[in-house]
């Protein structure tokens, strides 16, 4: 940056003032502090040898953060494959078949299990190695470390330890978390931009401490040596606690001295730093939290599915071994030609009893074929699958952004389809988390004519409902509603300076001094222009400056200041420089401020301020702060705006804007100097509580204000966002949102939003905290108690069908009902009301609400969110969304999908959320139909084989069955399937209620595909026999062996289940045509093939369709009946079911197909309109109320005529 | 064919265009799942028309079948009891495993219908579980294929090796229990031929039974189970053993004896004279000696035909029903009353 270099050797650190906040401390006892646990920490600066023994022994900076190496990823991948019950099963059958009681060879046992866990574990290795790449690309990054006698060279991230002095250039990352020395800016500041820690893009300047500001330069370091002592490694990124033992004065250390690894040094040249937390001891590297696995309903369900198939498996192995026992028993004996009397225990006709307690292991490996062992790997290969169509997805992709829609677990595609409630985050992802100026309050008059895109949107109604008698017809209501929401979403006011839409001329072009409170329209812009922490930037190509500043309202404060004459351009250490132009004819004016404290924001002050010195000396506080706050701290004499400012707040929220109140205060020298001794002493307090102090010492100051005024700021909603909760809401979604805003402001949101509507009753619950403390909790839970009991019977009261209501509710309140014994109370009203909104709430409490309607409903639910603040939720949520827009990284970190704009929900949820959803439920339920069509035949066999184990199939085709003949056809039905196409699915987002009700996945349709495969299994093995039965099967008068019984039975199987699945498939692409009926000819050619192979490989099966099966027309025609046999049934049931109780993507699917949406252009229309009819919420449900009060009005009206005319 | 119309695509090829920087996913019709698709309906027409086109497809399939087994002609007879004499009916066994009995057993047999040459001579066994696994397993295919691997004897226990150690060949419980009752034929007094020849798989002969594979040891223990081998005879010529190493499905099941290539003629009086040396007595086995003809879709099975004809009836019959059942409610294809906000309005 040429700005940067411009600053580059001023000695500002003359009028640093607060080098004096660090005294020389004589006295250097250790503060208690250092010895206890926490804060143990010591670091030899520029002594790295002395840590790489103990004690000092600190972590290197080799990160890792892949999940095995090369000596556990074998342990640890397996451990993790065998945590599934069915795979765990699969090994101890394939361990089995080593030993003689396995039906089958080891070999078939054992392929398809290390196929699937292979296949499992070498995706694990594949994002493993992934990872490792990444760290060792991290690992390998050079940076300049001090080598000794002032010589510094590059060196490896990987090779730097605690107490090496590395220099960092700039545009490089830190590569650890390193304490700041000193900087190419001789007062030792330096610029950070922290966009992979916090994912905040504005610069953020550091300090370094005012003793080492002479180690300049590389020589500077030949001797030097220091020790810092501080806290333990700990993942809070703002907090930092220590000192720094230099020349034998001790400094206390604060985060404004660190630099944190993974954050960039910017528009300074180098810096100096010493390495005090290395590797995974950095605080982003112990920030690192895993996220927790979550697991989709239908994967639960399934797991439920798997037992009721293990049950059967057990069931039908004791059937078996009882059987087999009793045969061994009685029958044995007098088979001969088995030799009874030289067998071994497996089947001794003495021991029968041992015997069928072994042949109970062989049925159940025999069995195994109910489990369906590639299941599970299907599923993950089809989830990668759709994950790829949802990322790849070019309709929700952001031009803006340049992000795309990304499935960062790929586990929960199809619970998308499935969720019930949102619960949305507000700024970030309803609004754009962009200020703009809008309007102001100075000394009681309101400034700025402007209105606000809630009051734009308010007043198009009021418009719409004076014209809008005729809407009572349908049509005409359609064509108005579609034309509303395109005059919202193309037609936004387009500031020509972003972050500033103020317009009024009273104050515009200098016309403000004319003004009658001139004066204090003055301090008003001062307070906009100095109480802040941002920094300008020369903006080189209109000449003029844009701000880093910390908050976007910051931000927009600081345009508005320059609009309106006072610029801030410059800022130091200790002034900030600010470029006055009175009027558009004066001149400009450069005032050095002088800044003599800054106390900071936090969320729990709710406001700043600044004390600062102007020109003539006069020391000023100006302090900017939540309303609320700064009234409370105004000053007897400072109340004379009090009521006017109060009713413009009022009129501002109500409008949807975010407002602040600004106020000042002077003081005299002596008070300040007294103050000030004071708060530095606090400030110099080492240990624990140092903050409070602060924080305690800020607050005596912050006292008798005198009140300014109050900003407005429009918090702008993101592009497409009412549209997209109106769709959402007509697709059955309930839409909470959690938000940390005041009450008011998120009311207009809501309104802004549709979530709100006027005639809808708002239900407010709040806690009056005027009791004495001893008994307030019990007293604000009994009357919440009764609001809610009042609330609940007002809604059972209704009559009107159409009536909605509205829950909101404060943070603090609801810290009250989300207690044990208040939050049922509290979920049955709120799931009764169309929409909740919760306003300041605590991160904390979003993840509670999360949690509370997720468990209390049982429902699917998603939260949505973009900051760091949404991470609990996200994290709590079935499934958490992120978005990836400006304000972090770390809501998309903890997400498991993350967009980039609120309204790519709509078509993550209605499209491939609906898409995913059946798929993986039609694709689960053929799995089973397909395992226990095959895996019963085995069992009927068993019955003719004096259940002795022996299998009708070769194990060959039993190994290829599930791993390579029907995959592939069940792998494009997860992945390709389409019931209606996307544009459907977002006309009729009512389609989406069908994954809500689970309708695909209910226990009856599970069973039905159960009944399905029993039948086709005793279809087809009946079938099989009847026809291949003692006679010659052949013109040749050849008969039947087992071989040749076996393989027709399973060539019926493969085309009984492929053209099962063929007719599950709405949609055929080359690709489904291919994998379907490529596995069917896949069979025939392994068939030869394998007659082909040596006979001591194939055995019976030697030559079996070239010379045995394929010139008997039997063995074609007997596939022919079976295949048809078995899918009869599931045709007709079908076919019955869509001509008599037809869904509706059936019906949906022939109006396309007879295009009679084209034809009938008036009644799709209409069905689009109908089918979201619904909702409580969102513009169509204003729309609908409004009609529906019209329609009264009118038939009061003819009633009145009609009982006039009577009388 | 519905193809679906990619409108959005050239907008979308067009920003392409324009911002080839960014990580814009690109755009395809396999991308964005907008591939051509077939999306066949299951209409009335098409339900009516593929039940019925089933149905008549498979009648006649199904009368083709059954009037192919009725002209298979088949004499059955059973004659395990029948051939053991009279005086030894109460232990059956003990007659059939001493050795000092005469089990030659003679009977005639009645030509019902002409039979066209070949007709098959097949031994039938009841209540035999040749599918057994331990049976099954009872076999060595190596040994069996090559006399390299003549000592291969894994899975044959107990009929493995003999006592001394030797190797069994062909060794096995399969093998050991080789069917050995024969069957001769006479028509007034002249023998008939039975061609034992070709009665197993060629494959079979050329690649599974070694033609350098010669008996040994065979039947020499203590215990003898069926039928001895003559030992200067290569298994590949030993038919018998091979059609029997075809294990069969199912414990009721025939088995290829000979063929006899002369026609024989209704009515004609065949004199059988059995042998009958195989002990099915002990677990109550049945055997029977069936001659056979065979048609296209070789032996006497009505199953088949029936089978065909039920399934293809059922059809013909689901395809009256729909088309009852369509003109009694019918429904026009995608009539909007039948979606289901339309049909229960108050759901919500």
């Amino acid at each position: 940056m040429p700005g940067g270099r411009r600053r580059d050797r001023l000695r500002w650190s003359k009028i640093y003032t607060f080098a004096r906040f660090w005294p020389t401390v004589g006295d250097d006892e250790q503060p208690s502090f250092h010895g206890g646990p926490s804060y143990s920490r010591t670091v030899h600066c520029n002594q790295p040898q002395l840590h790489r023994k103990k004690p000092f022994k600190y972590s290197s900076n080799y990160i890792t953060t892949t999940k095995y190496n090369v000596i556990t990823f074998l342990p640890k991948a397996l451990f993790e494959q065998f945590r599934r019950v069915a795979n765990i099963y699969f090994l101890l059958a394939a361990a089995l078949s080593l030993t003689p009681v396995s039906p089958f060879t080891p070999v078939s046992m054992i392929a398809p299990l290390a196929f699937v866990v292979g296949l499992s574990m070498a995706k694990e290795a594949l994002e493993d190695w992934r990872r490792f790449m990444q760290d060792m690309k991290v690992n390998m990054r050079k940076v300049n470390v001090h080598k000794g006698e002032g010589q510094f060279d590059h060196k490896q991230w990987q090779n730097i330890r605690v107490g090496d002095v590395v220099k960092v250039e700039k545009d490089q990352f830190f590569p650890a978390d390193l304490l700041l020395l000193s900087s190419s800016y001789e007062d030792g500041i330096c610029y950070v931009e922290t966009m992979n820690l916090d994912g905040e893009t504005n610069l953020k300047v550091k300090r370094s401490l005012e003793v080492t500001l002479a180690l300049d330069d590389d020589e500077a370091f030949r001797d030097f040596t220091a020790t810092i002592r501080c806290e333990d490694p700990n993942p809070n990124l703002y907090t930092f606690v220590g000192n720094f033992d230099y020349e034998r004065q001790i400094f206390a250390l604060e985060p404004n001295h660190i630099l944190l690894r993974d954050s960039k040094l910017r528009n300074t040249n180098y810096v100096y730093g010493v390495v005090i937390f290395a590797g995974h001891d950095s605080k982003v590297m112990q920030n690192a939290t895993k996220s927790p696995s979550k697991r989709s309903r239908i994967e639960k369900k399934m797991d439920r599915i798997i037992y009721v198939l293990f049950t059967l498996l057990v069931l039908i192995s004791v059937i078996s071994s009882i059987g087999f026992a009793i045969i061994t028993k009685n029958k044995m004996p007098n088979w001969w030609y088995l030799q009874p009397d030289q067998t071994t225990s497996l089947y001794d006709p003495d021991r029968a009893a041992l015997s069928g307690f072994l042949h109970l292991v062989t049925a159940l490996i025999l069995y195994g074929y109910l489990i369906p062992i590639s299941l599970y790997v299907s599923i993950e290969v089809v989830k990668v699958l759709q994950a790829t169509f949802i990322n790849g997805d070019i309709l929700m992709y952001d031009e803006d952004t340049g992000n795309h829609a990304q499935a960062r677990t790929s586990n929960l595609n199809e619970e998308l389809g499935q969720v019930d409630t949102i619960l949305s985050d507000k700024t970030g992802t309803l609004t754009c988390n962009q200020m703009d100026f809008l309007k102001c309050s100075i000394a009681g008059v309101s400034y700025g004519v402007r209105s606000s895109e809630v009051e734009i949107a308010a007043s198009k109604h009021m418009e719409s409902e004076a014209t809008g008698d005729d809407a009572g017809v349908y049509g005409s209501y359609e064509v108005e509603l579609d034309h509303e929401i395109d005059f919202k979403s193309d037609n936004p006011r387009k500031p020509t300076i972003k972050g500033f839409s103020f317009e009024d001329d009273r104050l515009m072009h200098g016309n403000w001094a004319k003004e009658p409170t001139a004066d204090t329209i003055l301090l008003f812009f001062r307070i906009l222009a100095l109480c802040h922490s941002a920094i300008p930037e020369p903006d080189e190509k209109t000449g003029g400056f844009t701000y880093e500043a910390e908050s976007p309202d910051e931000a927009a404060f600081l345009v508005a200041a320059r609009e309106f004459g006072f610029e801030f351009c410059k800022r130091t250490q200790s002034s900030v420089f600010i470029r006055e132009k009175y009027s558009s004819s004066e001149d400009l004016i450069e005032r050095e401020f002088k800044i003599l404290n800054l106390l900071e924001f936090n969320s729990k002050r709710k406001r700043m301020s600044v004390i600062v010195r102007d020109a003539s000396g006069k020391i000023f506080l100006l302090c900017k702060g939540a309303d609320s706050i700064i009234f409370d701290r105004l000053a007897k004499n400072g109340r004379m705006y009090e009521s006017e400012t109060n009713k413009h707040l009022t009129e501002y929220g109500e409008a949807g804007l975010r407002t602040l109140a600004l106020a000042y205060r002077v003081l005299d020298e002596s008070e300040y100097s007294d103050w000030n001794a004071e708060f530095l002493k606090a400030k110099t307090t080492i240990g624990p509580d140092r903050e409070a102090q602060v924080e305690r010492i800020s607050d005596l100051m912050e006292r008798d204000l005198i009140l300014v005024g109050a900003t407005a700021v429009e918090d702008k909603l993101q592009k497409g966002v009412p549209q997209c909760i109106d769709k959402l809401a007509q697709a059955g979604l309930k839409i909470w949102v959690l938000t940390g805003d005041k009450i008011e402001t998120a009311i207009n949101i809501g309104f802004a939003c549709s979530l709100l509507r006027q005639g809808m009753k708002q239900i407010c619950l709040s806690t009056i905290n005027n009791v004495v403390a001893q008994d307030a909790n019990k007293a604000a839970k009994e009357s919440l108690l009764m609001q809610i009991t009042n609330a609940s019977q007002m809604i059972n009261l209704e009559k009107d069908p159409y009536e909605a209501f509205a829950l909101i509710i404060d943070g603090k309140t609801l810290t009250y009902v989300l207690e044990d014994d208040m939050k049922n109370h509290f979920l049955n009203l709120a799931v009764n009301c169309a929409s909740v909104i919760c306003c300041r709430v605590s991160p904390k409490q979003k993840a509670l609400v999360t949690r509370l309607v997720k468990e209390g409903t049982g429902k699917v639910t998603l939260a949505i969110g973009d900051g760091a603040n949404d991470v609990g939720m996200i994290q709590e949520a079935d499934i958490g969304v992120g978005i990836s827009g400006v304000e972090g990284m770390q809501a998309v970190m903890a997400s498991d999908f993350s967009i980039s704009q609120f309204r790519f929900l709509e078509r993550l949820l209605v499209v491939h959320g609906h898409w995913c959803y059946k798929r993986i439920a039609l694709m689960i339920c053929y799995f089973f139909y397909k395992n226990i069509a095959f895996g019963l035949t085995i069992f009927f066999f068993e019955a003719y084989t004096g259940f002795s184990g022996q299998s009708v199939y070769d194990d060959w085709y039993m190994l290829l069955f599930n791993v390579v003949l029907t995959s592939l056809p069940v792998i494009t039905l997860g992945v390709f399937e389409q019931d209606v196409s996307s544009e459907v699915c977002l006309q009729f987002p009512a389609l989406y209620q069908q994954g809500q009700r689970n309708l695909f996945f209910d226990w009856y349709r599970i069973i039905g595909w159960m009944f399905n495969g029993l039948y086709t299994s005793i279809a087809i093995y009946f079938l099989s026999i009847g026809m291949l039965y003692h006679q010659a099967f052949r013109s040749g008068g050849q008969t039947a062996d087992m071989a040749v019984v076996g393989t027709t039975m399973f060539t019926s199987i493969i085309w009984t289940v492929n053209v099962q699945i063929a007719l599950i498939m709405n949609h055929f692409t080359w690709i489904q045509h291919l994998f379907v009926w490529g596995s069917v000819a896949t069979w025939y050619l392994f068939l030869v093939a394998y007659g082909m192979s040596s006979p001591t490989i194939s055995g019976n099966a030697y030559q079996i369709l070239l010379e045995a099966l394929g010139p008997a027309p039997i063995f074609w025609i007997a596939t022919i009946i079976v295949t048809a046999a078995c899918n009869i049934p599931y045709l007709t049931h079908k076919a019955f079911q869509r001509a008599f109780n037809p869904q509706d993507q059936h019906v949906i699917q022939e109006i396309k197909y007879y295009k009679k949406d084209i034809e009938d252009a008036h009644m799709w229309k209409r069905e689009k309109s109908k089918a979201r009819q619904k909702t409580k919420i969102g513009f169509t449900a204003r729309v609908d109320a409004k009609i529906r009060q019209l329609r009264e009005r009118l038939n009061k009206r003819a009633l009145s005529t009609s009982q006039s005319l009577e009388e | 064919m519905n193809v679906p119309t990619a409108d959005p695509a050239l907008e979308a090829d067009a920003a392409v265009e324009r911002k080839k920087k960014s990580k814009k996913p690109k755009y395809s019709r396999f991308t964005q799942q907008e591939l051509p698709a077939c999306k066949p309906l299951l209409t009335p027409t098409i339900v009516i028309s593929t039940f019925a086109l089933i149905g008549i497809l498979f009648i006649p399939i199904g009368l083709a079948s059954l009037s192919a087994s009725e002209n298979v002609v088949e004499i059955v007879y059973r004659y395990d009891t029948e051939c053991i004499p009279q005086q030894s009916q109460d232990d059956k066994v003990a007659f059939i495993q001493s050795s000092a009995t005469d089990k030659t057993c003679r009977t005639t047999l009645t030509v019902p219908k002409n039979m066209k040459a070949p007709v098959h001579i097949y031994y039938e066994l009841y209540n035999f579980y040749q599918n057994h696994r331990r049976y099954v397993k009872n076999r060595n295919d190596k040994q069996l294929r090559s006399k390299e691997y003549e000592l291969e004897t894994t899975n044959c226990a107990p009929e493995a090796t003999t006592v001394d150690g030797s190797p069994i060949v062909p060794c096995g419980l399969i093998a050991w229990s080789l069917f050995n009752d024969t069957y001769s034929f006479a028509i007034q007094n002249k023998a008939i031929e039975v061609n034992k020849k070709n009665i197993a798989w060629q494959s079979d002969k050329d690649e599974k039974f070694g033609s350098d594979v010669y008996p040994k040891n065979f039947q020499q223990g203590g215990l003898i189970g069926g039928a001895k081998l003559n030992e200067s005879i290569p298994l590949s010529e030993q038919e018998d053993l091979i059609v029997w190493m075809r294990t069969a499905a199912l414990p009721q099941f025939r088995k290829l004896y000979g063929r006899i290539e002369t026609d024989l003629v209704a009515n004609e009086q065949i004199s059988v004279t059995i042998q009958n040396n195989y002990n099915t007595y002990s677990f109550e086995g049945e055997k029977k000696l069936v001659l056979s003809t065979t048609s296209w879709i070789g032996g006497k099975n009505d199953f088949l035909g029936v089978a065909y004809l039920t399934v293809g009836s059922l059809c013909l019959f689901l395809a009256l029903a729909f088309i009852v059942l369509y003109l009694l409610k019918p429904r026009t294809l995608g009539d909007p009353s039948y979606l289901s906000w339309n049909r229960n309005p108050d759901r919500h």
